[in-house]
């Protein structure tokens, strides 16, 4: 069975067989911890896949990323906070399932008509333009009151599915291990269909793909609200395992951490954006337990990997790419 | 809705347009000239105040530490341009918004180092600290009035400096064909050094015009940096006559959003229904009119000819 698969295929397979040995092993040795360290690292990652399907496969430059993040943790706690204080009847609940359909709804449509305006636009405008709606949606829940405005809002029951208790650490990880596998592989399935083909060979050459007759804008539109509601659905896991939601969940830097992480981990590659948060993670951790500042040794770091390397950690140390992103480089040097 | 509060939400409208200007045209000049996205603009807007507060203090007098800190901001701008910026101008976009978003860390983990994590605020002198009254009950403050002249001034200084000396000439003909300008004998290197220094005086006084408001804390920078994006996205980038323009529309319109919305909600809605909504409405006012302004004109107000 294995013997069909890419090498970029197994390895994928092994860094996710790794990620679903090492945490029981911790609860075993009794070093809890580093499963919520894995946890943050799991459902960051779910998020920066999504984000590589538009940044490194569609290159469309979102800066605002880290929004779908806040909707899918704010559709777990608002109807928890009705269910529990009165009020909003009509979404008040516990139920994971309205949860999740709330989380992953709402980001398809923040994402349909934002990327609707956004995408009509190019290069910088673009950057900024999704940076600034993302910045929106931070001021209005800033703005409202009832759901703790600045200071956030502790959620006070997790979402509850059956058979599956989110209370439980473990339980929690693995739903969101699946979750990643799940999201990994649709990514995968995307960028390999006829779908895209298209998007990739719209990021490659728009004019041409244009005269070839596809519908440049629509191909991104579509790819652009997937990519929303699968990081809005992270973003509901997020929600459950921090049980705290805040503005700040949103703010413009943690979309930048999300970028970071596609890039250090090489865009357009099935396993780079795993790589990327794993360091992401690793990074956080060993400075800011050396330093309170350790936003400054993280900082000079962006900047050594904008200036010094290209492509990412999965550019640098292995040689091979996916076989999709090889085409499509293929595909721009012949142009 | 009484007059003399329109007026005074007018006047400070304006006044929180002009200081967005000055961020914002340092920003649009050096995107339309180096092609450069600059997210770091805002810690040169953070140091400049920081810069202001300390020299206020050891000198005792604000005008003077004004005067002092502007060339420092300068100084800043023009290492941030030779040790990084410089070498990212041959990538790509992607690669500058990271790159300055570091820039943006380390700056603020910096101002942290030296500063410590409290705000600072900057005190007055008495002849500032005032009130003015302009007519029959429009009582303003006289520092305000300062920031309004001030940010006047700078504006005509650089539509002067733009449109009316060598160097303006050499910058707009930088802007259009930098290749061509470097054939002809020009210093393209310093000349964009220059730009880049420009801006960061322009973006470090308004740090220090605002900061005997608000005081000079961390991040700072980082909330201003996105109005003046959404300034230079409504206003088309490049250009500082939009630039211009779309800051005092976007100044009036946040404040006068903030302070009447809910008196104009009330005259189709429940009282109740007006209060909860309009905090929240105005919130998202400026960035309703971004998508409102893109929707019909993709590429701004004003979009420079050149580009």
């Amino acid at each position: 069975m294995f013997g069909t698969l890419s090498r970029s295929s197994k390895l994928t397979l092994l860094a996710l067989l790794v990620l679903a040995i090492l945490p029981p092993i911790f609860i075993w040795t009794g070093n809890s911890f580093y499963v919520d360290l894995a946890t943050r690292l799991v459902i960051l990652a779910i998020a920066a896949v999504s984000l590589n399907l538009i940044l490194g496969y569609g290159g469309m430059i979102s800066f605002g990323h880290a929004a779908y993040l806040g909707i899918g943790a704010y559709a777990v706690g608002i109807p928890a906070h009705h269910e529990l204080y009165g009020g909003f009847e009509a979404i008040a609940s516990f139920g994971g399932f309205t949860h999740i359909f709330l989380a992953v709804g709402i980001s398809a449509l923040f994402a349909l008509i934002t990327g609707a305006i956004c995408l009509r636009t190019k290069g910088v405008y673009f950057i900024m333009i999704t940076m600034a709606f993302a910045q929106m949606l931070y001021y209005l829940l800033v703005s409202l009151d009832e759901y703790g405005a600045d200071d956030g809002l502790v959620i006070d029951a997790r979402s509850e599915f059956p058979l599956i208790n989110l209370d439980n650490s473990l339980q929690l990880y693995f739903v969101c291990l699946a979750s990643l596998a799940a999201a990994m592989l649709i990514v995968r399935t995307v960028v390999h269909s006829r779908f895209g083909m298209v998007l990739q060979g719209a990021k490659g050459n728009e004019e041409r793909m244009t005269s070839l007759g596809y519908n440049v804008y629509a191909y991104r539109l579509v790819a652009y609200v997937i990519s929303g509601a699968m990081c809005g659905f992270a973003g509901a896991l997020l929600g459950n395992f921090t049980t705290f939601i805040s503005p700040e969940m949103m703010a413009w830097s943690r979309s930048g951490e999300l970028m970071f992480m596609v890039i250090l981990g090489g865009v357009a590659t099935t396993l780079g954006p795993l790589l990327g948060s794993a360091a992401f993670i690793i990074i956080e951790e060993a400075f800011s337990s050396y330093t309170i500042y350790w936003h400054l040794p993280f900082g000079l770091m962006l900047m050594a990997v904008v200036l010094y390397t290209n492509g990412g950690i999965m550019g640098m140390k292995f040689k091979w790419r996916s076989p999709s992103a090889e085409k499509g480089t293929q595909e721009n040097g012949t142009k | 809705m009484d007059t003399s509060l329109l007026i005074i939400q007018t006047l400070n409208g304006i006044q929180l347009g002009l200081l967005l200007f000055l961020v914002a045209s340092g920003l649009t000049l050096i995107f339309g000239i180096l092609d450069f996205v600059n997210l770091a603009h805002g810690s040169l807007y953070m140091v400049g105040a920081f810069f202001c507060a300390t020299l206020t203090f050891a000198l005792g007098s604000f005008p003077l530490a004004v005067l002092i800190a502007l060339p420092l901001t300068g100084l800043v701008g023009y290492g941030v341009e030779r040790f990084v910026a410089r070498k990212l101008y041959a990538k790509d976009h992607l690669q500058h918004v990271l790159g300055t978003f570091g820039l943006i860390l380390v700056f603020d983990t910096l101002t942290h180092m030296i500063w410590g994590p409290q705000g600072i605020s900057i005190p007055l002198p008495a002849w500032l600290d005032t009130q003015v009254t302009l007519m029959k009950d429009v009582v303003f403050p006289t520092y305000r009035l300062l920031i309004i002249v001030s940010g006047l001034v700078c504006a005509a200084g650089l539509y002067w400096l733009v449109n009316h000396t060598r160097l303006g000439m050499l910058i707009r003909a930088g802007a259009s064909n930098r290749t061509m300008v470097s054939a002809l004998g020009i210093d393209i290197k310093t000349l964009f050094a220059l730009v880049f220094a420009i801006g960061a005086m322009l973006a470090g006084l308004a740090g220090m015009l605002i900061a005997p408001i608000t005081e000079a804390k961390i991040g700072m920078g980082n909330e201003v940096i996105i109005t003046a994006f959404v300034v230079i996205i409504v206003g088309g980038i490049g250009s500082v006559k939009g630039a211009f323009i779309a800051a005092i529309l976007i100044g009036l319109i946040d404040t006068l959003g903030r302070s009447f919305l809910d008196d104009v909600f009330k005259l189709f809605m429940s009282s109740s229904a007006a209060e909860t909504s309009a905090p929240a409405i105005s919130a998202m006012l400026i960035y309703l009119l971004m998508a409102l302004i893109l929707a019909f004109r993709p590429q701004g107000l004003f979009p420079p000819m050149v580009r």
